[in-house]
């Protein structure tokens, strides 16, 4: 301001500088604010965000080998596994030793299933070796590296020993390697046998599955929006009953649903069959494939595709379309080049968020994906409950994570978190 | 909406041909399923389009022969194939009875603007039946289960006798079941029993979390807000291992706590979602008026801006709620078997696909769900009126 003359700074009044004061409180505001805001975040952080480090730190925690077999890996620091020779007497002196304390603790098991992962047959080799190993005497029973190729071949061989060696740092890369369908070999990362390679796979079809979800969705999503954001109010409110029951209906009683539509027997087929489409011999499979699981969820994530879209939508003006057309458009022309680029933010917005939910879908597919219409969210939940290869199934989720957080970023910068909109 | 097309009757070189292709439409369906497409097409074709003639050049008034046409369809179609075949009977007499004066009389356009050209009309119709038929792929499979979950059988499809609306054919013995079974009853303890507290736990910590997140100098509000929309972004499976992992390190895997700590991290995104989009329109002066009164930070939370963001506070519960309620990764994981929950417990038995109790139980689903939509939606309505209070 050009009126104020004076020199010193402008006073509050309390006497200290406006300045001061001002950037005080602003200070208190932003520490209340915070202070609303720190209940939640601890407790997301405890209860949420802890969890998923916890999973990161296990893909690559490797501390099993390191922790049964001190010894071992000690005496094997000095052996190369390139030599094409058998370790010396004193690895296999300290692998007794080892075993010996392992057993009683009953961890052999646990390190065979471990690098059973890696070299099938480890299991059987630790179980057998545990049960005799227990029952020498360190002191008198040696030399032992007979009495082990004695007991089992398996320790006369290089690879039971290459896979300790290779295993035996505190973290690894190998369950991510596993991941992705590599192992680690001696001289670095090599490609796992043919008849091994499923993860590649299905990584692949997760990816297409999604995407071919995504675009049936728009295709279906894309009319709707526009009917939803086009009639009268109070017709287009009604409707739209007809996409929020489903969208708040629960996943697992439209999942039923379309096990009851989809089934041999189910309701698609006995109309067809009833109708003399297919003839009741040969109907038509329809569930257990990748065409129930894409059917399944087309419907159920289709909600999530209108919404956006019909949010979009409802702030284009009616009178640009036929602005356009008046000025000697075709229609076409009017839609391909007013009305469409102005609903893209829509097709974006709703697009990734279909992405994001499908790749990570699990119980869908699970119920009518059968064995080739599952996602790779299914392996992830097998590694973890039935096989027991928690590593494997946390380097998984690791990847999947990365893919979504990519997307979830996107998400942000086109969209914006805080303008996420819920059902209406 | 009036009339914006003078409407006039069409030529019968017009109508008469839709009309004859919608009786072949409607031939063919009924033509296939008993056994001859091709005859079904033609007895349509050319009835239709007899009886279409008919009714435009006889004197009498229209009501009087569409409820004729009604009549005497529903009348064929019951002598034909008994119950089924009256309702479809009557349905179609009601529809050709409709159609063939809605063309005849011009009515079709009359809501349409007069420029458009005949291809447009069309268009303009083709669109609003493809529309219809995805609504009608959004809402059928929810409306197939619930006259199913009245089957007699044991079956997962419709058998003869619900075809023939015969009484035999329906039975309430799934919900039966579902009300004396110990397994359905002690899931469904569990699920009423976890929901609320979860909701209790993200609702109180959310509320309070998006008022913070709503200051107009909250710091790092982009990066919060992430996190705490992460949630419902990050893959169900992936929470579901991480907390499996997490919560059998510090003894809470198997746990009724463990799960409802669980539940409660998955709804507080749309606790904040709906409460922020609630507070964008809260006007900030009536807390410090309240303030200016003599008020304390405590009384005006919650005898000034509680009342006015309830309404958001309540519709991001029952989002958290039914996000609990029908939540079954997670559980899976976390949850053992006494932490059993309503939708496990229907996991359970689509996977082994024991009995079709789980269609009663999604059925009674379905209702909840319809009521919990009605309060969201009058919900949301009353923010809007109270918003529109406030100066702003």
């Amino acid at each position: 301001m050009s009126d104020t003359t004076n020199s010193g700074p402008v006073l509050a009044a309390d006497g200290t500088p406006l300045k001061r004061s001002l950037a005080r409180a602003l200070r208190t505001q932003k520490l209340r604010a915070l202070a609303l805001v720190a209940p939640l975040l601890i407790f997301v952080l405890i209860t949420f965000l802890a969890p998923i480090a916890d999973m990161l730190f296990r893909s690559v925690e490797n501390d099993i080998v390191r922790k049964t077999l001190p010894k071992t890996v000690a005496a094997l620091s000095t052996w190369d596994p390139n030599s094409g020779e058998l370790p010396d007497e004193a690895v296999y002196a300290a692998l007794a030793d080892d075993l010996k304390v392992a057993v009683a603790e009953k961890d052999h098991t646990k390190l065979g299933s471990r690098l059973n992962y890696e070299l099938t047959g480890a299991s059987s080799l630790f179980r057998k070796s545990g049960r005799k190993v227990k029952k020498w005497d360190l002191e008198t029973d040696g030399p032992f590296k007979e009495k082990f190729i004695e007991l089992h071949e398996g320790w006369g061989e290089l690879p039971i020993w290459q896979t300790i060696k290779i295993y035996s740092p505190k973290y690894t890369s190998g369950y991510f390697l596993n991941a992705v369908d590599l192992k680690k070999g001696l001289d670095g990362i090599e490609s796992r046998p043919e008849n091994e390679q499923i993860y590649w796979l299905l990584f692949k079809r997760t990816m297409f599955m999604s995407m071919v979800i995504t675009i049936s969705c728009i295709m279906l999503g894309y009319p709707v929006a526009w009917i939803l954001a086009n009639l009268p109010m109070r017709t287009s409110n009604l409707l739209m009953i007809l996409v929020l029951l489903p969208f708040w209906t629960s996943l697992l009683v439209r999942t039923s649903a379309w096990k009851v539509m989809l089934q041999q027997q189910g309701v698609i087929n006995d109309t067809l069959v009833w109708l003399g489409l297919v003839g009741d011999a040969d109907r038509l499979t329809m569930i257990n494939n990748q065409f129930g699981t894409i059917v399944a969820m087309t419907h159920i994530l289709l909600p999530f595709m209108i919404l956006p879209m019909y949010s979009v939508m409802q702030t284009i003006p009616e009178t640009y379309l036929r602005a356009a057309k008046s000025l000697g458009a075709t229609n076409w022309t009017a839609f391909w080049r007013v009305y469409f680029p102005q609903s893209v933010p829509g097709i974006g917005a709703g697009s990734i968020l279909v992405f994001i939910l499908s790749i990570g879908y699990y119980i869908t597919p699970e119920i009518v994906g059968g064995n080739t219409g599952t996602f790779i969210s299914n392996r992830i939940a097998f590694h973890i409950s039935s096989s027991l290869n928690w590593g494997l199934g946390a380097a998984l989720g690791a990847i999947l994570l990365l893919v979504v957080l990519l997307l979830y970023w996107a998400y942000d910068q086109i969209v914006g978190i805080d303008n996420v909109k819920l059902g209406g | 909406m009036a009339a914006l097309t003078p409407i006039s009757r069409t030529p019968v070189s017009f109508y008469i041909p839709v009309v004859a292709l919608a009786g072949a439409v409607a031939g063919l369906l009924v033509g296939t399923s008993q056994g001859s497409s091709f005859i079904g097409v033609v007895i349509g074709a050319i009835s239709m389009s007899l009886i279409a003639f008919g009714m435009t050049h006889v004197s009498s008034p229209e009501k009087t022969l569409r409820w004729a046409l009604l009549i005497a369809f529903a009348v064929a179609g019951y002598l034909f194939a008994k119950l089924p075949g009256l309702v479809i009977g009557t349905a179609f007499g009601w529809f050709f009875g409709w159609f063939t004066y809605w063309l005849y009389e011009g009515r079709y356009r009359a809501r349409l603007a007069p420029y458009l050209t005949p291809n447009q009309v069309l268009w303009h119709f083709t669109f609003r039946v493809i529309c219809g038929v995805i609504f009608g792929f959004l809402i059928t499979p929810i409306l197939v289960v619930l006259p199913l979950s009245f089957n007699a059988e044991d079956f997962f499809t419709f058998t003869p006798e619900m075809l023939r609306f015969d009484p035999a054919g329906y039975s309430l013995k799934h919900y039966r079941d579902f009300l004396t079974n110990e397994d359905w009853q002690s899931s469904l303890r569990n699920s009423l029993m976890i929901a609320p507290m979860a909701t209790l736990l993200s609702v109180s910590f959310g509320t309070l979390a998006a008022i913070g997140l709503s200051q107009q100098h909250m710091p790092f509000r982009r990066a919060i807000m992430a996190v705490l929309i992460s949630p419902m972004i990050v893959p169900l499976i992936i929470s579901a291992a991480g907390m499996y992992f997490f919560y059998s390190r510090v003894g809470l895997q198997g746990t009724y706590f463990g799960v409802v700590l669980a539940h409660a991290a998955l709804g507080i995104p749309f606790v904040i979602i709906t409460v922020t989009a609630t507070l964008v329109g809260f006007d900030n002066s009536l807390v410090r008026a309240a303030a200016n009164m003599g008020a304390n930070p405590v009384t005006t939370f919650f005898r000034v801006q509680m009342p006015l963001i309830l309404p958001g506070v309540i519709s991001g519960g029952l989002f958290a709620f039914i996000t609990s309620f029908d939540e079954v990764v997670v559980v899976l994981f976390v949850g053992s078997a006494g932490q059993k929950t309503l939708p496990w417990q229907m996991f359970t038995g689509l996977r082994e696909q024991i009995s079709p109790t789980i269609l009663a139980v999604a059925t009674i689903l379905v209702i909840v769900s319809i009521c919990l939509l009605t309060v969201v939606e009058l919900l949301r309505r009353r923010s809007e009126r109270l918003r529109g209070m406030s100066p702003s």
